[in-house]
């Protein structure tokens, strides 16, 4: 199943070379959840502080629950901030 | 006591300057820099009075931490009425002028009346004097700041000026310290020009040694550092993306406003992003970012230094700007880039140059060219109002040619200068102009984050972030997550968050260190430097009361609740598509509540009880 994957900040430094900017298609198990898209590029739930999928927060123990759907974009930040 | 305990009042009208005790009441029920020469603008002039006469008053202020060893502390306010508003003005910046100030031996400068020639007035420790500011008048910021260097033969030297927009009547004219950091907002520059005061100049050496219990508050001040270290944001978010970092963030949480707040969401935000200032350029192999910068005495540094593409068509016949300066904060990415549409780094980091060359808002400048530029592609504005500008939404050489107009301060170029609300009352299109009481919006749609949205009709200065900045909440999860689509809560969170910023704004302190502090980090900070026993609860409560004194100045000024509103765009043009797909802002539900929680009427007064309990 293809899926999007978006690092952005500090975790672009995890992205595979080669890689446009912050966004990769990657192809998962049918069935994968958030989190286990979250291990694969071996981010700690302390740097995963912001998910969004399609663009909506998943937070917690949600990310263990949500499946993804083919063609979803999962997009992660570490804490940041601005103003 | 870290202040003073001295102020300096300066009669431009008589051309005296006289040093006075500071009022240590006031002090100790107010603080400093904000909150405290807030306290002394509304004993000192009428609210009414027009900002541009000599009866307004302008007040420069640090706080009693500013100069001190603590983290960020070299902060300083300007606090007026403003032109743009006609409301309270207190704008704060960085830079190393704050603490140069406090170390010539002054808690604050109150200027009155009005020169009847331009003048600066220079500092040197005790030795103060308005002098003829002839060499100056009619150049820029970075000139003025070269010229007094070169005047006193003192590399060491702070300077604080007006450029050439303020001199012309631009409405959102800034005061520019260090050349790229900036009182920016509220038109404090042109109250400045309007009283024929070009410049200030610093040179301090006293130091600032009268610190109440020095080894608590060192110890205070140690540990708080260690937390900024420590904290993912302020110990490497910041330093490496500065806060374009959120640039992608808002973009993706569908809460990015673009072109004049018609859409949210951008798709050029990436092109103008924190990341993309990191890449390296096609022309040259070098990365719009040089380097990160930091304040006095600051352990974040989110500051960015950069350069524009010397290929660039804007500057490839300048060589006055292949230099690298001030770059691109996410503020001003965001209103020069996404509200415009255009989405050419080159470009805006150019524009944000001669932004901080001639000291103008870009906040409310880049909003005042959307507005502009709606207006244009409507019909509403011709090409001979504009001067021959094809003034359209994606066109850089219309955004330059406009900003050329407004440093020029001539044609087209003086409308600009009217900030969007009158410009856009002149061409009979009002309900484009996105702001409240006449200051242009921030970079977050108050329709995806509804909390902004409160804030941003509440904000005793007009649409303004850093009063009550609710993103950390409702995005960003600092200190705790609020989903940004709901409105229950929101008053608590915007009363919260507005409280805590008036007493960090009036420390002396940056607000960017409330992104790992708590008021349990800052307390102890300022107990350790002042007599008074601050305790956490004390600082909020002094918060509050300066809250409610802004508010007091406003109501006295003719404001009421009809002020506390949104334009019409933000309550009833819903979002289009993305994850805030149908959201319009709900102020109706959360205004009730917030003016319940504050002590005030329904109408937005503030009562007696509340008067009585917070002793205004």
């Amino acid at each position: 199943m293809k899926v999007y994957i978006e690092l952005y900040a500090s975790l672009m430094a995890l992205l595979p070379p080669g890689t446009q900017r912050f966004r990769r298609e990657i192809i998962i198990d049918e069935g994968s959840s958030v989190q286990q898209l979250i291990d694969r590029f071996s981010i700690s739930a302390e740097l995963a502080h912001i998910v969004l999928l399609n663009g909506h927060f998943v937070c917690g123990d949600a990310r263990k629950q949500q499946k993804l759907a083919e063609e979803d974009s999962v997009a992660i930040w570490p804490p940041v901030a601005g103003g | 006591m870290s202040w003073t305990r001295k102020i300096l009042r300066v009669n431009l009208t008589q051309g005296t300057c006289t040093p006075e005790p500071l009022n240590m009441q006031w002090a100790n029920d107010y603080l400093g820099q904000r909150g405290l020469a807030t306290k002394y603008l509304c004993e000192e002039i009428d609210p009414k009075c027009d900002p541009l006469s000599p009866e307004n008053k302008m007040i420069m202020a640090t706080g009693p931490l500013t100069g001190t060893m603590a983290s960020t502390a070299g902060r300083y306010s300007v606090i007026t009425k403003g032109p743009l508003t006609n409301a309270i003005a207190c704008s704060n910046s960085g830079g190393f002028l704050g603490n140069e100030f406090k170390n010539a031996g002054w808690d604050m400068i109150i200027f009155e009346g009005k020169s009847p020639e331009p003048v600066y007035l220079w500092i040197s420790n005790d030795q103060v004097e308005l002098r003829s500011a002839a060499a100056i008048w009619g150049k820029s910021a970075w000139e003025t700041d070269d010229i007094l260097h070169q005047i006193h033969q003192d590399p060491q030297i702070r300077v604080a000026c007006v450029g050439r927009t303020a001199e012309t009547g631009c409405l959102y004219s800034g005061i520019i310290n260090d050349k790229h950091r900036a009182a920016g907002r509220s038109g404090v520059g042109t109250v400045m020009a309007s009283k024929n005061l070009k410049a200030v100049a610093v040179r301090g050496t006293l130091g600032v040694g009268n610190v109440r219990d020095f080894g608590k508050f060192m110890s205070a001040v140690n540990d708080a550092k260690k937390v900024l270290a420590d904290n993912a944001v302020t110990g490497q978010g910041l330093p490496a993306y500065g806060t374009q970092v959120l640039m992608n963030v808002m973009n993706g949480v569908g809460g990015l406003p673009s072109y004049n707040m018609k859409n949210v969401g951008f798709e050029g935000a990436q092109n103008i992003s924190g990341e993309a200032m990191h890449e390296p350029r096609a022309s040259d192999g070098k990365a719009n970012l040089t380097t990160n910068a930091a304040c006095f005495g600051c352990t974040i540094a989110c500051g960015r230094i950069s350069t524009v593409d010397k290929t660039h068509f804007t500057i490839e016949n300048k060589p006055q700007y292949w230099g690298a300066s001030g770059g691109l904060e996410y503020e001003s990415a965001w209103s020069l880039g996404a509200d415009t549409g255009i989405d050419d780094l080159n470009t805006i980091t150019f524009v944000n140059f001669l932004c901080n060359e001639d000291g103008f808002d870009p906040i409310s400048y880049g909003c005042t060219v959307a507005a502009a530029m709606e207006m244009f592609e409507a019909g509403d504005l011709t090409l001979e109002d504009t001067g021959g500008i094809e003034l359209r939404f994606g066109s850089s050489e219309a955004f330059v040619q406009a900003t050329e107009a407004l440093v020029s301060g001539q044609g087209f170029g003086k409308d600009l200068g009217l900030g969007s609300k009158r410009l856009c009352e002149k061409y009979g299109r009002p309900e484009l102009s996105m702001q409240v009481k006449g200051l242009e919006f921030p970079a977050y749609d108050p329709r995806g984050l509804q909390g902004i949205g409160l804030n941003y009709a509440t904000s005793n200065r007009g649409a303004c972030h850093v009063r009550g900045y609710t993103v950390a909440s409702e995005i960003l999860g600092i200190p705790v997550k609020t989903e940004q689509t709901a409105t229950e809560g929101k008053a608590e969170l915007v009363k919260a968050f507005q409280d805590a910023t008036a007493l960090v704004d009036s420390a002396g302190l940056c607000l960017f260190t409330t992104f790992a502090w708590g008021m349990d980090n800052i307390a102890p900070q300022v107990d350790g430097a002042c007599e008074g026993d601050w305790t956490v609860e004390k600082c909020l409560e002094v918060g509050e009361r300066i809250w409610n004194l802004e508010r007091q100045f406003n109501n006295d000024a003719g404001f009421t609740s009809n002020d506390d509103k949104l334009p019409r765009r933000m309550l009833e043009e819903a979002i289009k598509g993305g994850p805030t797909d149908g959201q319009v802002n709900r102020l109706g539900e959360m205004l009730p509540k917030y003016y319940e929680i504050r002590g005030w009427t329904d109408k937005g007064e503030i009562t007696a009880e509340t008067k009585a309990r917070l002793s205004l």
